[in-house]
């Protein structure tokens, strides 16, 4: 029963929407999450990532389907059929680029993103879903991703898969069934590929697209924090709307179709003139195919998962097992879950803590580039100690949180935001 | 507020901005629509094929696939050539205005050398592959009658055609086979898939 | 909260070098000249005189190379097809592979991605290499693959190479022999420049099959970079007039 106004303007298109909006919630969707949405004024740099990483999951399915068209998901087939896709599909070269590309600028957007929350606070109550929602992304990204990496069957393709897959046979007892059950054989073979395929194509973007649209409503629930870390619900006007807040549409649209387009020039500039970006984007040994008998001199997986890679790297055997190093780098990701709970300052936004938690921060993220060229890098020295070091500082800074997001100098919040 | 709103440079702008960007969005789609072009390799698989026609028998045929399709070419004997004529008036098309065929194809012997007969086995009516019938008289499975000049016969629902193709009034399928484009390298050899004329 | 920022978009800035970090003989730049179809057409003489019997480069089709060399498809059949090949096959060599796998051991390998997965310096320095080895079965090493199975099919043309080796002793009295330097050794028909030339046009023409479409990757590169900027433009000029609005 529809209990609106009729929508502005006469005509036949009106008169649609009218139609349609008494059998779907197409204008007050609208309304509620675009053109009525209140998000603070005052969203700065930091604030782009999101629209972007969003952006970039569209490209990556458009870009995916397409390379699905012409990809063969077989052991014999892939590597061959990546390069028909390169050379005999028309400006297939320039589909393969775009979601080779995409999948890095994918998480350089995700990582400056969560950043973003880690600075302003937009991990703490009532925002504590919004990061579970978004962490349990990155989990779905990286899974996305690892399953991605295995088709075009290179030869660091073959070896990245086999170096992860058995971490899963380090756990006692189940170890060696494990690793036998997901590659479902007893090796990496056509039949993991295959299923890698299924998993990269159809699963786990369906699990990413219902975690994006639960994500942004467990944000919209709430409303947006800002720079200054303050509710800008406290302060509403006589509208019944916040004071510091404006219509999602026409301002933050608009603010975001601009920082798109900056984006897009990086993104082309990158795609068109580097896209191997010096052997990071698109690593030199999977350009040749998969080869059982022949490990790359050294196996690095890509470059978003090097951090990750230096922490397992770092943790030694202990009691004739490496099981220890696995749980560390599962505990890496994990602990991300705890931030809403681990952070105890009495505000949220960096402007208005103490010196303590940004130098935390600031070593947090230099460390965090550390420990990523140290996973590029092969197991000798100083890699060894840096990683070492690095993973006590990661570590570090989570566990240590409570105790110093207490007791750091804070300044008192404001009550409107500022700039 | 310091100014009122000039709606005026906002329409312009935002016009500027959608055109272009409407612009960009139908540049950025021609990739991925035009990726659906045969590929190199589709083109490479169909590309024209030859074949050696030198030891070819006169009565005898023989079949080779282009394009994913069965290409039948029969050196037809000068008696078949013949029979051509007698049989038009059973034709349903005999001056081949209804079928495919290229432009030098349209004639009763539907071929540059009437020789040489070469034809699509594709049957018009819903694709299987005629057989080649070409001894006249009654069959030996009592199909064909015995003023059975000679021709092709498509097992599946019955539709026959003559030795140049042309279907029977009265059959299932509507039209003449098709002919493919198709050119003389030189007296041994015939390429399926390239007229003449487009030998450059 | 911008110096944190400034910091993060410079590290990210950085493309870090190839994580090569082998060490092994050192590799001379390449200086190659992709652009040149002079070079490109010569590379592809040499490639089909001198490697294809033994190496394919199986993802490579004639019909592309003669579009993008700007060969017709007479000179392209003159010059760089066997018999029996067509416009549109791939560049396969002659050598069957199992027959291949009984006289070298291993199977040559194809060469059509091997300036993208090696590098093109790799392969310069590769093919200038070769050196006088009585104790190799084909009668020649090569300094950047030690112990390759590959003969030195170019012998003809630079000559034969002779290697000068040094002896080292580390801290544990260990001694060590390594290879220092190639010098001239039995000459060939080629002066050492214009064999820098021909191994160059070569390895231009392989850097080339790598990835036939970066040519025009580059071209259309400049062009969407320049629409992009206008539309940059124009929407930051959209975005500040809406924003008036705002404070």
């Amino acid at each position: 029963m529809a209990g609106q106004a009729a929508p502005a303007g006469t005509g036949r298109l009106a008169a649609l929407g009218a139609w349609i909006d008494e059998r779907f919630p197409m204008t007050k969707l609208w309304k509620e999450h675009v053109s009525e949405y209140y998000a603070p004024k005052n969203f700065n740099f930091w604030y782009y990532f999101g629209s972007i990483a969003l952006f970039v999951l569209v490209l990556q399915i458009v870009t995916g389907i397409f390379l699905t068209m012409s990809y063969k998901p077989s052991a014999t087939e892939a590597f061959g059929s990546v390069e028909y896709i390169m050379r005999d599909v028309e400006w297939g070269w320039l589909i393969r680029y775009l979601h080779s590309t995409g999948a890095s600028a994918f998480f350089i957007a995700v990582y400056l993103h969560m950043f973003r929350a880690l600075l302003y606070g937009s991990h703490r109550k009532p925002r504590e879903l919004l990061w579970i929602f978004g962490v349990l992304i990155f989990l779905a990204l990286m899974a996305e991703a690892f399953f991605g990496y295995l088709l075009p069957w290179g030869n660091m393709s073959y070896w990245g898969a086999q170096v992860i897959v058995s971490l899963f046979g380090t756990f006692p007892v189940i170890g060696d069934a494990l690793i036998e059950w997901i590659r479902g054989d007893y090796f990496i073979s056509d039949i993991t590929l295959n299923r890698f395929f299924a998993l990269h194509v159809v699963a786990l973007p369906l699990v990413l697209i219902f975690l994006v649209v639960a994500h942004i409503l467990a944000l919209h629930e709430v409303g947006s924090n800002n720079p200054d870390g303050i509710e800008i619900k406290k302060t509403k006007g006589g509208d019944g709307h916040p004071l510091d807040g404006i219509p999602f549409h026409p301002y933050y649209t608009v603010k975001d179709l601009f920082g798109l387009s900056v984006f897009l020039v990086l993104f082309a500039a990158v795609l068109f003139f580097a896209p191997e970006f010096g052997g990071l984007f698109l690593e030199a040994p999977n350009f040749e195919p998969a080869n059982p008998l022949l490990t790359p001199e050294h196996i690095a997986p890509v470059w978003y998962f090097t951090p990750y890679y230096a922490i397992l790297r770092a943790v030694p055997a202990f009691a004739g097992t490496q099981v220890w190093g696995v749980l560390v780098l599962f505990a890496a990701v994990f602990i991300l879950f705890f931030v809403p709970w681990l952070d105890k300052a009495p505000v949220k936004s960096i402007r208005y803590r103490g010196p303590i938690y940004k130098v935390a921060l600031m070593v947090f993220a230099a460390n965090f580039i550390m420990l990523g060229y140290c996973g590029l890098k092969p197991v000798v020295q100083p890699f060894k100690t840096l990683s070492v070091i690095g993973t006590i500082i990661y570590f570090g800074f989570f566990l240590a949180m409570p105790w110093y997001s207490r007791i750091d100098r804070f300044k008192p919040e404001p009550a409107r935001v500022t700039s | 507020m310091s100014e009122a709103i000039d709606r005026g440079r906002r329409q312009l702008l935002t016009a500027a901005t959608a055109l272009t960007g409407a612009v960009g969005v139908a540049f950025a789609a021609v990739p991925f629509l035009a990726s659906w072009k045969p590929s190199a390799r589709a083109k490479a698989l169909g590309a024209p094929v030859e074949i050696d026609i030198s030891k070819l028998e006169p009565g005898a045929m023989l079949k080779i696939e282009w394009r994913g399709k069965p290409v039948m070419v029969v050196r037809r004997t000068p008696e078949m050539i013949a029979k051509l004529v007698a049989s038009e008036a059973q034709l349903a098309d005999p001056g081949s205005d209804q079928s495919r065929q290229p432009g030098y194809a349209k004639n009763p012997a539907r071929a540059i050398n009437p020789e040489y007969f070469v034809v699509l086995g594709v049957c018009t009516h819903l694709g299987c592959l005629p057989q080649n019938r070409f001894q006249p008289g009654a069959s030996a499975d009592g199909v064909l009658t015995a003023d059975w000049p000679g021709g092709f016969f498509c097992p599946c629902h019955g539709s026959m055609f003559d030795l140049s193709g042309r279907v029977y009034r009265g059959v299932p399928a509507p039209t003449n086979l098709e002919i493919p484009p198709y050119s003389f390298a030189d007296s041994g050899h015939i390429v399926i898939g390239l007229d003449q004329a487009k030998e450059a | 909260m911008r110096s944190i920022g400034a910091l993060l978009v410079l590290l990210a800035a950085v493309p870090a070098t190839a994580p090569a970090a082998t060490e092994g003989f050192p590799l001379q730049d390449a200086h190659t000249d992709v652009s040149s179809l002079a070079s490109l057409q010569r590379g592809a003489r040499n490639f089909v005189n001198y490697c294809l019997g033994c190496h394919s480069a199986k993802y490579m089709r004639y019909s592309q190379v003669a579009e993008d060399l700007a060969l017709t498809e007479e000179e392209l059949r003159e010059n760089l097809m066997f018999t029996g090949t067509r416009i549109y096959d791939a560049m396969e060599s002659a050598m069957p592979a199992d027959k291949a796998r009984e006289w070298f051991g291993n199977a040559p390998p194809d060469l059509s991605l091997m300036a993208r997965s090696r590098g093109v310096d790799y392969l310069y320095t590769f093919l200038r290499s070769f050196y006088e080895d009585p104790s190799r079965p084909t009668g020649a090493n090569n300094a950047v693959l030690p112990q390759t199975a590959m003969p030195n099919v170019l012998a003809s043309l630079q000559g034969m190479q002779r290697a000068r080796f040094e002896k080292t002793v580390d801290e544990e009295g260990k001694e060590t022999v390594h290879l220092v330097a190639l010098d001239p050794g039995i000459p060939g028909e080629m002066p050492a420049p214009a064999f820098d030339s021909f191994v160059r046009d070569t390895v231009a023409f392989l850097e080339y099959v790598a990835e036939p479409a970066k040519a025009q990757r580059k071209a259309l590169g400049v062009w969407v970079i320049l629409f992009l900027l206008m539309f940059t433009t124009f929407s930051y000029f959209l975005y500040k007039e809406y924003w008036k609005d705002v404070k």
